[in-house]
């Protein structure tokens, strides 16, 4: 480990490996430190994301894919289910592999990845950033000229640089899943299950990996106390659901379904993926997010450092990019994301029962969102107020 | 004072993601709370997946 970088990456997550590989090839020396000994490992995630999406981005490896996904059921409480085509097509990853393979790659552009490195602070008063990482349990320090945060939804590095990333109570999701085996699963589709019963203000998924196993969990709001933990939402529906199911992981997690921070940029500060909130408020599904503001951060992130400016005016480009490409049509699903969790079990069944009536192809996450309004005007009434409140 | 129990902790950091003051901290193999910062909001006892956090009257362990 040498005693100063161009660019620190804290976070051996999709943004961080993959920030790190595009600062790489702008020939900076960028380092990796990742606080768990092996990059991929735990899982933390149901996996699903777009191919297609990403590989606009980056070199997707066949053998990161699990399986092909074409379509979504929505289920309501009272049983009945609503079956969307998804627009493109869907995929569940082996995030193992996924994220191993994106830090593999980033050191083959000349990354210096370390594992068992903890970040304990980042000293940002300094004329240039100094790192603070306990390697293997010894403490160094390394100076950096930039630092990017890729630190997961646990991030404190901006926080070290005054920026509040705290989220409330109401913008996150408080996650339990298990990898279950011998189940009986519908390979092409992912199923969601909306209601207070397994959970409340939020949804349980059954995400397929393959032949008779899946990624089963759930995400609840926690504003309001809840009369049992996720975990042990997640055993209530996995017995209900999946009584025979063999529980091959089990696994807790938070999904910011928040705003990004409002500010993703500092002097010597890039924060990105869930460090930044900039997940979908609407699905929780952050790894599409993680990989393209790992790729336009990287990249400003080393054009900073070839033109020698690291202040925030110039690392804006970063956050401006974001906002043009993905962050204003987040913003947007946030407004979604308050709506639903405003349905009661009641609007849900009301829904569901309407579309019924619709066939298959009429069917998309448009239709659904027309239907629940035009057939009942107490929820367009709801949206309105709630639209309003944020224009 | 907040208390973890380690038996129940997934380190999965959602805790640290809600704390107002910043005072936890998430390691590889350890969440640690700094009692001094801690104001007892009871935000990390609501938002754990694992019910691994309680408040507990000073005192008792
Ligand atoms: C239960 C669950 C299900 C999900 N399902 C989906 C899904 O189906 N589809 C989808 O798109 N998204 C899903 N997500 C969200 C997705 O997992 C995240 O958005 C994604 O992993 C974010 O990537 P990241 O690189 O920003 O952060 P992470 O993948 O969390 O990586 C952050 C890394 O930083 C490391 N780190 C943290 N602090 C330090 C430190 N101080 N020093 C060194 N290293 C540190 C961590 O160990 C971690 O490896 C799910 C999340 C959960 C919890
Ligand atoms: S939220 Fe709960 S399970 Fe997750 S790290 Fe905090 S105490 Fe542990
Ligand atoms: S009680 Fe509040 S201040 Fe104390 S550790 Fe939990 S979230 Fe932080």
């Amino acid at each position: 480990m040498q005693s100063e970088y161009d660019i620190v990456v804290v976070g051996g997550g999709p943004a961080g490996s993959v920030a790190a590989r595009f600062a790489s090839q702008m020939n900076v020396s960028v380092a990796l430190f990742e606080k768990d000994g092996e990059i991929g490992i735990p899982v933390r995630c149901a996996e699903a994301t777009s191919d297609m999406d990403l590989a606009r981005l980056i070199e997707v490896k066949r053998e990161w894919i699990a399986n092909y996904i074409t379509k979504a059921r929505l289920f309501a409480p009272s049983g009945d289910f609503v079956e969307i085509h998804l627009p493109s097509r869907g995929i569940i990853l082996h995030r193992r592999l996924f994220d191993s393979g994106l830090a593999e790659e980033a050191a083959k552009q000349g990354v210096a990845v370390f594992t068992k490195a903890f970040v304990s602070h980042v000293e940002f008063n300094s004329d240039l950033p100094v790192v603070t990482v306990n390697y293997c349990g010894e403490s160094r320090q390394v100076r950096a000229k930039i630092v990017i945060a890729a630190d997961g939804v646990e991030s404190r590095v901006g926080r070290w640089a005054g920026i509040r990333t705290q989220t409330a109570l109401k913008d996150i999701e408080s996650c339990a899943q298990s990898l279950l085996g011998n189940i009986e699963v519908q390979l092409e589709s992912i199923d969601f299950y909306f209601s207070s019963r397994w959970a409340p203000g939020g949804y349980a998924w059954v995400f397929p990996k393959g032949e008779r196993v899946a990624n089963v969990g759930l995400g609840v709001n926690c504003a309001k106390p809840l009369a049992k933990p996720p975990v042990a939402l997640l055993n209530d529906f996995i017995e209900y659901q999946f009584p025979q199911g063999a529980r091959l992981s089990t696994v807790a997690g938070g999904v910011p379904v928040a705003q990004a921070l409002k500010q993703l940029v500092a002097d010597n500060l890039l924060i990105v993926g869930d460090a930044a909130r900039q997940a979908n408020p609407v699905t929780g599904g952050g790894i599409l997010a993680a990989v393209t503001a790992g790729k336009i951060a990287g990249q400003v992130a080393g054009e900073a450092i070839r033109c020698g400016n690291y202040q925030r005016n110039f690392l804006k480009k970063y956050q401006q990019e974001w906002i043009r490409t993905v962050g204003k049509d987040y913003a947007r699903f946030y407004l979604l994301k308050e709506w639903m969790t405003s349905l009661t079990d009641q609007d849900l069944n009301d829904i569901a029962n309407s579309l019924k009536k619709l066939s298959l192809e009429e069917i998309n996450l448009l239709t659904v969102f027309r239907v629940a309004l035009v057939n009942h005007p107490r929820l367009l009434f709801h949206a309105l107020k709630l639209f309003a409140s944020y224009s | 004072m907040i208390k973890v129990d380690l038996e129940r902790c997934d380190l999965c950091g959602t805790c640290v993601a809600v704390c107002p003051p910043d005072c936890i901290e998430l390691r590889e193999h350890i969440l640690y709370i700094v009692e001094e910062l801690c104001t007892e909001c009871g935000a990390c006892v609501l938002v754990c997946p694992m019910q691994a956090l309680q408040n507990l009257p000073a005192g008792e362990k």
